[in-house]
């Protein structure tokens, strides 16, 4: 609805980039049984998920809530009567709330508009009922926005033949009342809105909290109203201008997730409008259109589309298998009847493909789906008197222990489904049978499918380009792409790695010809949703697609599954010439040349692009199949258009005119040959590429003895790479499939023209303008000519690049040979005059614009003498150094940064992998080593509560500027005994950082772990660090709302110990963009003051900071710069281990080499905030915090902007938006703790005994699921108060009795004991350091543990050390990067071990899929009774082995303990017949693991070493 | 890189020279070409650095660290054409260059550089030896005429990239033989003769042509010139040396080093002095040099005034006469052995440089003065010297000269000879006739473009810089005819502002 109240687009800030994260879930009466309870029930479900929704700067105004639920005839009878509206009965009426303008004139014309149209349509219009509301207890901006509440009431004509077409017809007038009113000129336009109309369902919603939604709606109050099901939701929105459409459930469903590829789904929905065809709409069908209604969001479109699927026909289950497919095309456990239902609806459409728990209902059956890959919790319980539950936490209802029947979850792609007509649930396997078997998909596919593989070739075009070298200019080729791109992939089968970061010009600023793949910028999730680990988790991932052109998706007939599957998208020159050359069932291709005459110039270019859109239209009309776009053949005469430009805009022509799926897009190239090409062409919608001069230049490699491989060998690896790459990109998206990622144009154009993006790329965000179609086609002919001089020789050799590596003729970069030698000098020899030399390198760039504030230069006013300037010790106090872990570098250099941060006053990194405890301790000296900030990363390395304790801040890494959405790896050879010390892991043993954090996939975890660390620290402020991007502002928004103290937006350019190329230069943004953004959007938000914002990437100079300031930032990262100052040269080299001066190495002989000191760096921050003084007193400004945001003090130099981009438009980071005075612009008051109730708290006052005379302590208390974090004050507490491991075991035991929230007994610390009677949700026992955690069923029921789930996912996450025992099932991800836990567990889910380095779990039960993924160390042993483990474990990594003897002590104490501690009979079963039961455990050691535990023992043997253990 | 770990395994080792009781013998390389193993396995110590602070200190920008990749990895024939690319005359570089790259190679750091110099000249050898370097003619020619006058390394790059460019180009020289100073003033020793002749022919060859025994200016009117060319490089170099005016300065028996080296070059490449059979010599024509005119050091107590490298090609020189005794002196204070805290890496250190001719024997001495020759007979007999030391001030300003009180010495010499620098170009002559604009040391002075203060007359090299390496006058000669070419064929560069040509800049 986008009230005019709420602020439109504007600066930075876009409101299209708002997520939300939130609750969800539904009650219902399995028997049907209506009832007011059910509706009761189902608003306190809601209530009781409060604290998953948000608050903004107003703590009233919710960011929406609402409940859909049966039509309660009773209730509205009584009511129409009074409103004199004679309703008929049930089933033959239509209503729904509609949200009217206030205006009467609007209102009015709105009303009428829907009495028209319902005449129109052959019903009976019956009236209006004006719903009563109440305001009063509503926030400020909600009631501001307040729509008028009406309800309409539409009567069916007789003549309709059911219900169904009568359900239909109302669809229709919604439809065309909302396109009537779009289309209308009424002047509040944005607030009409219509929940619903059905004559089976009815929804309450608004901009409420859950808590309001009762107050608001009397309506809900009267016991007539009554349901069978209710189905509910919160919202937790990113940004607080969330508006009253966007609430939740919408018609059929409510989403609690969010849609990745939404960009790409809208396009395509709408790209098969025109064949759009249903018996049971007829003619209608086009008064539908267009089916997605632009501007809501992303749920608001799966609901449109949902919402057409089963009116025009398919069942609820089917419709949702064919949005949301499960991931079936690895999955071994799948009927083939299934598997080729998803294969045949995979031609129908791509999956909508993002994190979601979906629950719907039609108004008689309810269900629920979770995404492929599990991303948010959903569990369930039902009872025995046939009551469901189902919520994203288990523990919202007070259900009696005894009643419990099933306590479950909702599993990845599963469907949970209660069919209230036959009073049953009916279980996934029964839905997906009975839907697979309903037609003979199987035999459809294989009558009417082509697979590309087993085609038969033609005859293979085997013609080469005659002179490569021209070829390779022509298309923009030097050096580096060969030597540092091609051939590493070609040799290795790997995308390859480098260091450090980007500090070349933006493609817009550079003086070299760029390719049009450089100005764009890769996206990535962060926070709202997770990056997928594409390795680890393949089992989710496919390139498979099916392409060609497709039919009516509302009709199933066998030749819908006529389509070329193809299974790597990337062509061979054999398969792509298969294509060309196809004829089978009428498949035929049509080769569209790229060209233009050399001697046309830009015109040519221009002329050729409209050529190729009508060459494809006519194509289409022709019946072609395949649209082959090429640009074989370039030579002097003909020119090539950018290829990515030629395929984004016929794709984007063909999606105009609601075409493009009738054919498909296969490219032939010269041009892709790094997986960001490629990756961009399948965002602007190629189907298939054919990268044929890639191929050449490996060919030219070998001939030239560059590359020692045979061919076929090469360019295997060559597009294992690249397939390995691409699934990269898509899963840092957390986008799972290419199906999905074809043209969801995921990227940020950076430096181009919005004409020219709205034209070809239409949809791309582009934010300060730039380059237009003539610069593009100047760069192209550029190119051409020196590929093809008109006189003269042309060298034998290609340009140098000079991208990844500086060279003299290569592209510019601000760390070059003179910058860094200035730099040290100055430092090592406190040389002031020297350091401004280097910092006018840095600042003045004017001969060589990189970035995007060397555009800038700020103005000169009022200057003050510096001496009333702040002083260099305060402002000091605002710097820090960028996380680089020990272990990216050398002890000698991390610790040389700590001591330098620590004598100025400022912060340093631990970055992620722990910190030796005895950094801790000061030195004789006063120096002291410990970084005063403590990074939490994904892997949480030596995340203890003790680490937590010893901070002054904690940094939530969401992402890395040159890596952001992916993982890393420390190969084990890197591990050495103090690295695997301070990660607490055994040395030698590989360890794997995943790309998301495995308990934050959406902004209400975010807010859980803010919350879990300022539990266990609540002196320690907590920071989370974003990474610059479009809609950074909206996501850091959510983040301030989530209570963190301080937003670090790091620039897309900061360094790396070792990242893909690719990453490290074509993912992120600059951090001016991302500041800017944040700092507008936080200030619209009303948000700015309770935050501090810091801002790195690059930054050198004090000027860097004067603008970073300017921009927005009150404190300021450094990284690179205080590498150069100690000795770093920039080699590049430290994914090598081979820094050959000691900064970035763990080789022993090579730190030697480290010559850097703290004084340097002290000098260097000297300096930098001296420069920054005499700039503040040139304008005028006393302290920093005046200067924040003060962007009227920037001035563009518009003269050093390169001819191309002259049309480049800063006012967008320049922008400040108009503000009540009222509105604080820096931080000023801070966050408000939320700490204030905390069960803890009363927990820390019973154990005073224990803190002060170390007595035992023993406790008894009820626990309810918003009790959350329980047990890390406490664990804060016993570490500062009595030390780090000192307490004995039990020391302090907990016994708690109902259902535990959220993260209980995270970072437990030792000696204290944890007992929970009952269940609990996620994150139970992450970071757990040393304490004991003991979970069984409530000891009044009587289910049995094994089947039933008792505690949630992502479940002992980083463990360090400790016990748990838990009596029951646990969700997805039990014991996720576990390094010392031992534990034991009933059954687990998917995922289960993933990456666990060290510890001992035993699973006396089922697992999931994916068992053992990624896990480097310690040991499984699974309880695999029928044989059924081997096929769910990942064994890429480990092997599986029988029990061993010495196993047996192990198992059989632990087993022991769990019986002792659980009252488990299974493992009371298991250890009285231990023997025998020993047989059907399976050993799961990892094979790398298991190799260094022989040598240790060997050792041992000689007596050379001690014993160590994860 | 060839090995990632190379540095750690293998030391640097330079090449070896021969004995020097054999190489005072004759006039021929000193040094012995080392095995191409050899450079290979030394190739493997590069880094492949992202910040190649060699090729950043290179004046040409070698592309060092990929060089020595290909070679290590036996491609040869790759590392020859980038080579070729940035350098017209690597065997001359490879042989007599003071490699700076090797003093701001990383590795130099803490660890001893990559040898350079010698894996440059291994290249270029293997590809003469396995006739990779064949004469490559353009297509298409321009049609555009270039005069290049002087046939020094300037010069003679600058000819060599124009005429890659498809200008036709033509190289003036006064003397018999192009080369200039690389042909006369640098003794076999360092550089046989016949290495520059294998380079003539193959430029020859692809289309420059070369006129010696031309003066410019005298033999061929400015004029002329002017009409019949499109454009002007004057290369000449920067002869005009540096003197001592003090008292006994006009006594006979003391001569400026490149009236010696000259000399003694012209004698080595003619008839004079063929030493041993096998080897081809560069086939001068005798020089018919008058008895009178004649510097010859032997049996002479030779004093060489200046401690540069000219002065230590002299003491080669000398000790291939048979001087009787060789003293060298300079004025400024002996250099640390290894770079001081005032030459930062990775700045060209001034440290001291013992060269072949220094170990072939002689004394060297440090913070002398000169203040006067004394004759007998009008022959200059002996020479009055004082030592000297710097006395640093306070600030940033040079330390000040001061002559120590009580420490004047005498010096016997039969020959003097002064190696103390070269002032500016030859003033006179075509300089003057085309009346160009100098700069404050007397050099032409030129715009960003090389362009002189007349129209489409450029200058390069020594002429326009002052003394200075060949590297740089290699440098110089390429971006001159950079220039050159932009200033010919405007519309040929890059169309939008990128500034890149066909000709390789660097």
């Amino acid at each position: 609805m986008n009230s005019r109240y709420f602020p439109g687009k504007q600066g930075l800030y876009d409101p299209q980039f708002e997520h939300d994260g939130c609750g969800v879930g539904f009650v219902c009466n399995i028997n049907g049984k209506k009832s007011h309870d059910i509706v009761t029930k189902g608003i306190e479900v809601l209530e009781h998920l409060s604290h998953r929704g948000a608050v903004g700067a107003d703590p009233e105004t919710g960011d929406g809530a609402g409940i859909l639920i049966q039509i309660p005839h009773e209730f509205l009878l009584k009511k129409s009567k009074e409103n004199k509206i004679s309703l008929p009965k049930i089933g033959h009426y239509g209503t729904g709330l509609v949200f009217l303008p206030t205006d009467n004139k609007d209102k009015n014309f709105c009303m009428n508009l829907f009495k028209k149209i319902a005449g129109e349509e052959g019903q009976k219009f019956l009236g209006w009922r004006d719903v009563p509301t109440d305001s009063s207890a509503i926030g400020k901006s909600a009631r501001k926005t307040m729509p008028f509440i009406s309800q309409v009431f539409i009567g069916r004509n007789k003549n309709l033949g059911n219900q169904d077409a009568f359900e239909r017809k109302l669809y229709i007038i919604r439809k065309q009342v909302e396109n009537n009113i779009r289309s209308s000129s009424i002047e509040q336009k944005t607030f009409f809105y219509i929940t619903n109309l059905s004559s089976k369902t009815l929804s309450y919603k608004g901009l409420l909290k859950p808590s309001q939604l009762r107050g608001f709606f009397p309506d809900l109050k009267d016991k007539s109203i009554q349901s069978s099901l209710c189905l509910v939701h919160s919202r937790y929105s990113t940004n607080t201008f969330p508006t009253w459409d966007l609430a939740q459930p919408f018609r059929f469903l409510a989403h609690n997730g969010e849609i990745n590829t939404l960009r790409g789904n809208i396009n395509w929905v709408r790209a098969r409008e025109r064949l759009l065809s249903s018996k049971l709409f007829g003619t209608d069908i086009e008064k539908l259109k267009p089916v997605i209604v632009e501007g809501g969001s992303d749920s608001a479109a799966i609901d449109n589309v949902f919402e057409l699927l089963i009116l025009s026909g398919r069942s609820l289950e089917h419709s949702m298998m064919m949005l949301i497919p499960e991931a079936w095309e690895h999955n071994k456990f799948l009927s083939k009847e299934l598997k080729d239902f998803y294969k045949y609806h995979a031609c129908f459409m791509e999956p909508w493909d993002g994190p979601a728990a979906i629950a719907f209902t039609d108004g008689k059956n309810i269900g629920a789906i979770l995404d492929r890959n599990g991303l948010r919790p959903a569990r369930y319980i039902v009872t025995k008197n046939g009551f469901v539950v189902m919520a994203s936490e288990v523990g919202v209802l007070d259900i009696a222990p005894q009643d419990i029947k099933i306590s479950g979850r909702l599993e990845p792609g599963k469907i949970f489904f209660i069919d209230t007509q036959s009073s049953r649930i009916v279980h996934d396997c029964e839905i997906k049978k009975n839907i697979s078997m309903s037609f003979p998909y199987g035999k459809w596919n294989s009558s009417n499918m082509v697979d590309l593989d087993k085609l038969v070739a033609g005859g293979i075009n085997n013609k080469k380009s005659e002179d490569i070298t021209s070829q390779l200019k022509a298309f923009g080729y030097s050096r580096e792409d060969l030597k540092m791109i091609i051939k590493p992939m070609a040799e290795e089968g790997k995308e390859p790695t480098g260091s450090m970061g980007n500090d070349t010009p933006h493609a817009f600023l550079s003086k070299k010809s760029q390719v049009l793949y450089n100005y764009f910028k890769q996206l990535f999730a962060q926070v709202t949703n997770p990056a997928i680990d594409p390795i680890r988790e393949k089992l989710v991932m496919s390139l498979e697609s099916f392409v060609g052109p497709e039919k009516n998706i509302l009709e199933t007939t066998p030749e819908h599954s006529h389509k070329l599957m193809v299974r790597n998208p990337i062509l061979t020159n054999g398969g792509f010439e298969k294509i060309r050359d196809i004829s089978i069932n009428g498949f035929k291709a049509k080769t569209i040349y790229t060209f233009f005459d050399a001697t046309d110039g830009k015109e040519g270019f221009q002329r050729a692009l409209e050529r190729i859109c009508f060459e494809a239209e006519y194509a289409i009309e022709k019946k072609y199949s395949f649209i082959i776009l090429s640009d074989r053949g370039t030579n002097k005469d003909n020119i090539a258009l950018p290829m990515l430009l030629a395929t984004s805009a016929i794709h984007q022509h063909l999606v105009r005119k609601n075409i493009r799926s009738q054919v498909a897009l296969i490219v032939e190239s010269a041009e892709p040959r790094e997986v960001h090409h490629f990756a961009l062409l399948f965002g602007y919608g190629a189907d298939c590429i054919n990268p044929y001069l890639a191929y050449e230049t490996i060919e030219y490699l070998i001939g030239e003895k560059e590359i020692n491989l045979n061919l076929k060998k090469a360019l295997f690896n060559y597009n294992k790479a690249l397939k390995d790459g691409i699934l990269k990109i898509l899963s840092k998206m957390g986008i799972s499939t290419l199906r999905s990622y074809r043209g969801a144009q995921i990227f940020e154009a950076l430096g181009l023209d919005n004409g020219f993006i709205e034209k070809f790329f239409t949809g791309t965000v582009s934010r300060i303008g730039g380059v237009a179609l003539e610069g593009i086609a100047a760069e192209t002919i550029q190119r051409h000519n020196l590929a093809y001089p008109k006189k003269g020789m042309s060298d034998p050799y290609l340009a140098s690049g000079g991208v990844y590596q500086w060279k003299k003729d290569g592209e510019f970069h601000l760390w070059n040979p003179e910058s860094i030698a200035a730099l040290q000098e100055a430092t090592r020899n406190n040389d002031y005059a020297r350091y401004k030399e280097f910092a006018n390198m840095i600042n003045d760039q004017s001969a060589n614009p990189t970035t995007l504030r060397g555009l800038f230069k700020v103005k000169k006013v009022n200057s003050i003498p510096i001496d009333k300037v702040e002083s260099a010790q305060n402002i000091m106090k605002r710097f820090a150094t960028g996380a680089m872990s020990f272990g990216s570098i050398s002890r000698g250099a991390h610790e040389t940064i700590a001591i330098a941060m620590n004598r100025i006053g400022g912060k340093s990194n631990t970055g992620e992998g722990g910190e030796d405890p005895n950094r801790f301790i000061t030195l004789p000296n006063g120096d002291s080593r410990r970084s005063a900030i403590k990074q939490v990363a994904s892997g949480r390395f030596g995340v203890t509560i003790n680490y937590l304790v010893n901070a002054d801040e904690i940094q939530i890494k969401i992402a890395q500027g040159a890596k952001p959405g992916e993982g890393g790896q420390l190969p084990g050879h890197k591990v050495s005994e103090i690295i695997a010390r301070t990660r607490y892991t055994t040395p030698g043993v590989t360890l794997i950082s995943p790309p998301p954090h495995h308990d934050i996939y959406s902004i209400e975890d975010l807010a859980q772990l803010i919350f879990d660390l300022k539990n266990a620290n609540p002196k320690a402020r907590v920071s989370v660090k974003l990474v610059s991007e479009i809609g950074v502002g909206t996501v850091a928004a959510g983040v301030a709302k989530g209570h963190a103290d301080m937003i670090l937006i790091s620039g897309g350019d900061g360094g790396t110990g070792a990242s893909p190329r690719s990453s490290i230069r074509y993912a992120g943004l600059p951090w001016e963009l991302g500041l800017s953004e944040t700092h507008q959007t936080l200030l619209l938000n009303n948000l700015r003051s309770r935050v501090r914002l810091q801002t790195d990437g690059q930054m050198r100079t004090g000027y860097d900071i004067a603008i970073a300031a300017l921009l927005g930032a009150e404190e300021y990262g450094f990284c690179t710069a205080i590498l150069i100052t100690m000795g770093c040269v920039m080699l590049r080299h430290c994914h090598l281990n081979n820094c050959s001066v000691g900064v970035a190495t763990q080789d022993d002989i090579l730190q030697k080499r480290f010559r850097g000191k703290p004084e340097y760096i002290v000098n260097y921050f000297h300096f930098v905030a001296q420069e920054l003084r005499e700039i503040m007193a040139s304008l005028g400004i006393k302290t920093i915090d005046e200067m924040i945001g003060k962007t009227e003090l920037i001035e563009l130099k518009k003269n050093i902007i390169s001819l191309k981009a002259k049309g480049i438009d800063y006012s967008g980071i320049l922008y400040k938006p108009d503000l009540p005075r009222n509105v604080g612009r820096y931080c000023k008051s801070g966050q408000k703790s939320g700490l204030g109730s905390v069960l803890d708290k009363k927990l820390i006052k019973m154990c005073k005994n224990t803190f002060k005379k170390n007595e035992p302590t023993k406790i008894s208390v009820e626990i309810k699921n918003t009790d959350r974090t329980t047990g890390a004050m406490l664990s804060g507490e016993v570490c500062r108060k009595c030390g780090d491991g000192v307490l004995l075991e039990d020391t302090i035991t907990c016994k708690f009795k109902g259902f535990a929230g959220q993260s209980f007994g995270a970072f437990l610390a030792k000696g204290i004991t944890f007992e929970l009677e009952g269940m609990t949700n996620d994150y139970v026992g992450k970071g757990i350091s040393g304490g004991k955690i003991i979970i069984y069923p409530d000891r009044k029921s009587n289910y049995e543990p094994d089947k039933n789930i008792i505690i949630g996912n992502t479940t002992f996450y980083g463990a360090i050390l400790g016990e748990a025992y838990i009596c029951g099932v646990a969700g997805e991800r039990f014991c996720v990067r576990n390094s010392g836990l031992y534990a034991v567990v009933e059954g687990v889910g998917d995922h289960g071990c993933e990456y666990m380095t060290g510890g001992r779990v035993i699973v006396l039960g089922k697992t999931g899929r994916n068992f053992a993924a990624g896990m480097s160390g310690g040991i499984a042993y699974v309880y695999d009774k029928d044989k059924t483990f081997e096929n769910k474990c990942n064994k890429d990594m480990v092997e599986l082995e029988k029990v061993e003897e010495k196993d047996k002590d192990t198992i059989y104490h632990l087993l022991h303990n769990h019986y002792k501690y659980t009252k488990s009979q299974k493992a009371k079963r298991v250890i009285e017949n231990i023997d025998n039961e020993l047989k059907k455990f399976i050993k799961v050691i990892p094979i790398e693991y298991k190799r260094i535990l022989e040598e240790v023992k060997i050792e041992e043997r000689l007596g050379l070493t001690e014993g160590y253990d994860g | 890189m060839g090995d990632p770990r190379g540095f750690l395994k293998i030391a640097r080792q330079t090449g070896e020279y021969r004995e020097v009781s054999e190489r005072i013998q004759d006039f021929e390389h000193v040094a012995k070409l080392r095995p191409e193993k050899k450079s290979q396995e030394q190739a493997s110590r590069c880094m492949d650095c992202s910040t190649p602070f060699c090729h950043w200190n290179c004046p040409i920008g070698n592309y060092i660290p990929e060089w020595n990749d290909y070679m290590f990895h036996d491609n040869w024939q790759a590392a020859f054409v980038l080579l070729n690319a940035t350098n017209n005359m690597p065997e001359i570089t490879g042989r007599i260059c003071p490699a700076i790259c090797e003093y701001a190679c990383v590795l130099g750091l803490n660890d001893d550089a990559v040898t350079i110099r010698e894996n440059e000249l291994a290249i270029i050898e293997f590809a003469f030896k396995n006739k990779l370097v064949k004469p490559v003619i353009p297509q298409k020619r321009t049609g555009k005429k270039i005069a290049v006058i002087g046939s020094g390394p300037a010069g003679l790059s600058c000819a060599a990239q124009l005429n890659r460019a498809g200008h036709n180009a033509t190289v003036f020289e006064r003397d018999e033989k192009p080369g200039g100073i690389l042909r006369y003033g640098i003794p076999d020793f360092k550089l046989e003769k016949n290495i520059i002749d294998r380079r003539i022919d193959i430029w020859e060859k692809e289309g420059i042509i070369f006129k010696t025994g031309i003066d410019v200016g005298k033999d061929y009117p400015t004029n002329k010139l002017l009409k019949e060319f499109d454009a002007i490089c004057l290369a000449g170099g920067s002869r005009v040396p540096n003197d001592l005016n003090i008292q006994g300065r006009n006594l006979r028996g003391i001569h400026f080093a490149m009236d010696y080296l000259i000399q003694a070059n012209k004698i080595a490449a003619g008839a004079l002095h063929k030493v041993s059979a096998g080897v081809r010599r560069s086939s001068v024509a005798d020089e018919k040099i008058p008895t009178n005119e004649l510097i010859n050091a032997k049996g002479k107590r030779i004093v060489v005034i200046g401690g540069g490298d000219t002065g230590a090609d002299c003491v080669g020189i000398a000790h291939r006469q048979r001087a009787s005794s060789i003293v060298q002196i300079e004025i400024m204070p002996k250099p640390p052995e290894c770079r001081s805290e005032d030459y930062p890496w990775p700045q060209y250190p001034l440290i001291l440089k013992t060269s072949s001719s220094h170990e072939e024997g002689g004394e060297r001495h440090w913070e002398v003065l000169t203040k006067r020759f004394i004759g007998k007979n009008g022959f200059v007999k002996r020479l009055v010297c004082v030592k000297v030391e710097f006395v640093k001030k306070k600030g940033n300003s040079c330390p000040v000269m001061k002559e120590v009180p009580g420490s004047n010495f005498e010096l016997d010499a039969d020959l003097v000879i002064l190696a103390v620098g070269f002032s500016h170009p030859e003033h006179s002559g075509l300089l003057g006739e085309l009346k160009l604009e100098f700069d404050k040391r007397g050099n032409v002075k030129t715009d960003n473009n090389y362009m002189t203060s007349v129209e489409k007359v450029f200058s390069a090299g020594d002429m326009r810089r002052g003394q200075s390496l060949v590297v740089w006058a290699i440098s110089e000669g390429r971006r001159c005819a950079h220039s050159i070419d932009k200033y010919l064929m405007p519309a040929r560069q890059g169309s939008s502002g990128g500034g890149e040509s066909n000709l390789p800049s660097i």
